[in-house]
């Protein structure tokens, strides 16, 4: 699910969460200063921007069955905007979604303005052609594509390799307790009847933890959903790796001993869970759901039976759409009454790619140009890719600058695009079977890569057009399975003839 | 095969296109982008030409014997067709994409036309290159003896070589295509379709790897100089650039330093 959200609403969550923010963040006001227009300057001095990089995305399920349901609902993917949306308000436009990911129309945004202080629905007459809007929407749009295209690239990577390499996740080793039916029939079949059956049966597993988890947080049994949540990041950095760790090292013949071992995944597993869970650099944070989540894709690829990986694939991209789309399933609830509640739509299980891009400022005080200036240039903001997420960046942003001349706006805009972890899984268990199955053709992996992305693209685009949650998996895993199945039958053997008698096309 | 034949090859073949890419394309999110689409529509291009190819062959019902060749030859010539059919669309598609992008943001600098040519081209090589060469690549690391049955042992350099031109002369295509279709230049997009089946042609003498290689590297230098000048370059711009006097490209620098 992809959405766009503004990270104001985090920034009550975060406080709670993660200390790298700057303790002195105020409330965010962006509808009293909306409504004042006078201040406007100072108050944007003010609003410090939530430093990106610290928000403590939440724990991996637990195992299986937790792991299950949260990969169908972390299909997230969000946007967010404090300062350019606070800046609109300011300048009277309600032309960003509301912190919560559902986007106002500027109808609505007058009322809600006035009903509701603390939504930080950015009301205001609509002051600026909207084509400045798309203007911005294009213009982040590039980038963020991005931002998501690197990790889902890494991660599939990072599969393909593996896949390649260490045979034991291309071995058939038994099956989950989710996908009983086997697939050694005689007949074809039968044998597509079993992959059906348990489909079924793993999408009612899926459907009936997402509502299960839709419930508890109805009723805000956060408790529970954390420690379940622990439990199951818990089980994937320590136990997958050990196990990954060491088939790894029986492929590549290296031997290590068991001290060695200990200390390494211990290091590993208890970095990983205080950056998941807790606060951490942003690239770390970054880098070890991308790991979390090859683990996971590697975990399915070899323990589901072929066929029916395929039929779950497709029908868990049914069920995507469904979910998010419908104005009753589980998803969509789910963010919805994350909205009401102005909290972060379960910022577990979700890839979170902020990144921090100041702009010029104009008439400042030395003081505070000297710590807002530091140490980001546009340019450089715009060109270094890794420059977001620095921890660093909180301790600059000190208190509110009380003497904040002027109305020049401090441009600080802080967009950040997020994934739910099991969008990655699904989308690096379809070009990891491209890469298992298949006889080493590296043609049909590359041609479900190239589908996939653009499938990301796409999704991306209908975001920036449409501004609410997305289903992030249908249309790439659409594009994946067409190109998975027309490569390996019908370009597979074109491209090995050509080859055999070395013609070029 | 050795180590040092994956990576000489590979590095032969994608060398030059990963240079194109790490300077001029890595640093714009919107390049990328526009360069993965272009590989997406050769990929289309190539789905839909391997599907001709299989229903011409079920329909000759899979017989052996010269018909099996004639057939491979006429799928490769209907491949091209649809190769630079693709590139046409691909081309109409960016004029949508770019008059849209114009009026929606009239003073960000959109990519010009010059620009999304060389980045589609480079797109439509670089994917051609990959899916013809990565096989051959992955098989150079195995075990093996690379001409045992008395084929030519260049097997992998002659691969190498001529990936790389396929590459190359896939991104003057690309500008020389886009520029015939802005200045509605139809004989361009004649050359550039015989061109591209002539090199095409040429591969069939396959085991005479010398002609081959050297005819179709004299005409991607001479698709190369045409793109040159197709794309704005000049004698003067040439020996201004190379005696380090360009000042346009200094100032530049310059600036973005």
């Amino acid at each position: 699910m992809l959405t766009f959200m503004a990270s104001d609403s985090e920034e009550e969550v975060c406080d709670e969460r993660t200390s790298l923010m700057s303790a002195e963040s105020p409330p965010p006001r962006c509808c009293q200063e909306a409504r004042q227009g006078l201040e406007d300057g100072e108050n944007a001095a003010q609003w410090m921007p939530w430093p990106p990089g610290t928000r403590a995305s939440g724990p991996q399920p637990a195992g299986w069955s937790f792991h299950l349901e949260s990969t169908t609902q972390t299909a997230h993917v969000h946007f967010h905007d404090t300062r350019a949306r606070r800046r609109r308000a300011h300048r009277g436009r309600s032309l960003w979604p509301s912190p919560c990911g559902f986007p106002q129309r500027s109808q609505d945004s007058e009322e809600d303005f006035e009903d509701d202080a603390d939504h930080y629905v950015c009301g205001g007459v609509p002051g600026q052609p909207s084509g400045l809007e798309e203007e911005l929407t294009l213009k982040y749009g590039a980038k963020h594509v991005i931002m998501l295209f690197v990790p889902v690239t890494l991660c599939m990577i990072v599969v393909v390799a593996t896949i390649k390499s260490v045979r034991f996740y291309t071995e058939k080793n038994g099956q989950l307790i989710y996908t009983p039916f086997t697939e050694d029939t005689p007949s074809v079949g039968q044998r597509l009847l079993n992959s059906v059956l348990n489909t079924l049966i793993m999408i009612s597993v899926i459907v009936a933890m997402t509502i299960f988890l839709v419930v508890l947080y109805k009723y805000r049994c956060y408790k529970f959903i954390h420690g379940w949540l622990i439990m199951s990041s818990l089980m994937l950095l320590f136990l997958f790796t050990y196990i990954y760790l060491g088939e790894v090292l029986k492929t590549y013949n290296v031997a290590m001993d068991y001290p060695t071992l200990f200390l390494t995944v211990w290091n590993f597993g208890a970095v990983g869970m205080v950056c998941i869970h807790w606060k951490g650099p942003l690239v770390l944070q970054q880098a070890y759901l991308i790991m979390i989540s090859a683990l996971m894709a590697l975990v399915f690829i070899k323990y589901l039976p072929e066929w029916s990986a395929w039929v779950i694939l497709g029908a868990i991209s049914v069920y995507d759409l469904v979910a998010v789309l419908c104005p009753k399933g589980p998803l969509r609830m789910l963010v919805e009454t994350a909205q009401e509640r102005n909290e972060p739509i379960f910022p577990a299980l979700i890839y979170s790619s902020a990144m921090v891009w100041t702009v010029g400022m104009a008439k400042l005080d030395p003081s505070s140009q000297g710590a807002l200036q530091l140490p980001y240039d546009p340019e450089m903001e715009e060109d270094s890719y890794d420059s977001f997420g620095e921890p660093s960046y909180p301790e600059v942003f000190e208190p509110p600058l009380p003497g904040y001349p002027g109305d020049e706006l401090e441009e600080e805009e802080e967009r950040g695009v997020k994934l739910g972890l099991g969008d990655f899984i699904f989308y690096s268990v379809l070009v990891g079977k491209a890469a298992a199955t298949g006889s080493g053709d590296w043609n049909t992996t590359l041609a479900c890569f190239v589908a996939i992305l653009i499938g990301l693209c796409l999704t991306l685009l209908l975001l920036a057009v449409f501004k609410k949650a997305l289903p992030a998996l249908p249309i790439s895993i659409t594009f994946g399975l067409i190109f998975y199945f027309s490569t390996d039958n019908l370009v597979r053997p074109f491209m090995d003839t050509l080859a055999s008698h070395q013609l070029y096309i | 095969m050795t180590a040092a034949v994956f990576f000489g090859c590979a590095f032969i073949a994608f060398g030059p296109a990963l240079a194109l890419y790490i300077f001029t394309i890595a640093t714009e999110p919107l390049r990328v982008i526009f360069l993965i689409i272009g590989a997406f529509f050769w990929l289309v291009s190539l789905l839909f030409s391997s599907l001709f190819w299989f229903v011409a062959r079920t329909i000759t019902a899979n017989k052996d014997g010269p018909i099996q060749k004639y057939l491979l030859i006429l799928g490769v010539l209907v491949s091209v067709l649809i190769q630079e059919l693709f590139r046409f669309v691909y081309y109409k598609l960016l004029k949508k994409a770019s008059e849209g992008l114009k009026s929606i943001n009239p003073d960000e600098t959109t990519p010009s036309m010059r620009l999304l040519a060389y980045v589609s081209g480079l797109g439509f090589g670089i994917m051609s290159g990959v899916f013809a060469f990565v096989n051959t690549l992955s098989d150079s690391l195995g075990p093996g003896t690379v001409g045992i049955h008395g084929d030519s042992p260049q097997f992998f350099l002659n691969s190498a070589f001529m990936t790389l031109v396929i590459i190359l002369l896939h991104v003057f295509w690309g500008i020389i295509f886009f520029d015939g279709c802005e200045k509605k230049k139809w004989s361009a997009l004649l050359i550039v379709l015989l061109t591209h089946l002539l090199v095409s042609a040429l591969t069939f003498i396959s085991p005479h790897y010398g002609i081959n290689l050297v005819s179709t590297y004299m005409i991607m230098l001479l698709m190369g100089i045409w793109a040159f000048f197709v794309a704005g370059g000049s004698c003067r711009n040439l020996k201004l650039c190379l005696l380090c006097q360009d000042k346009d490209f200094l100032l530049f620098n310059q600036r973005s330093r």
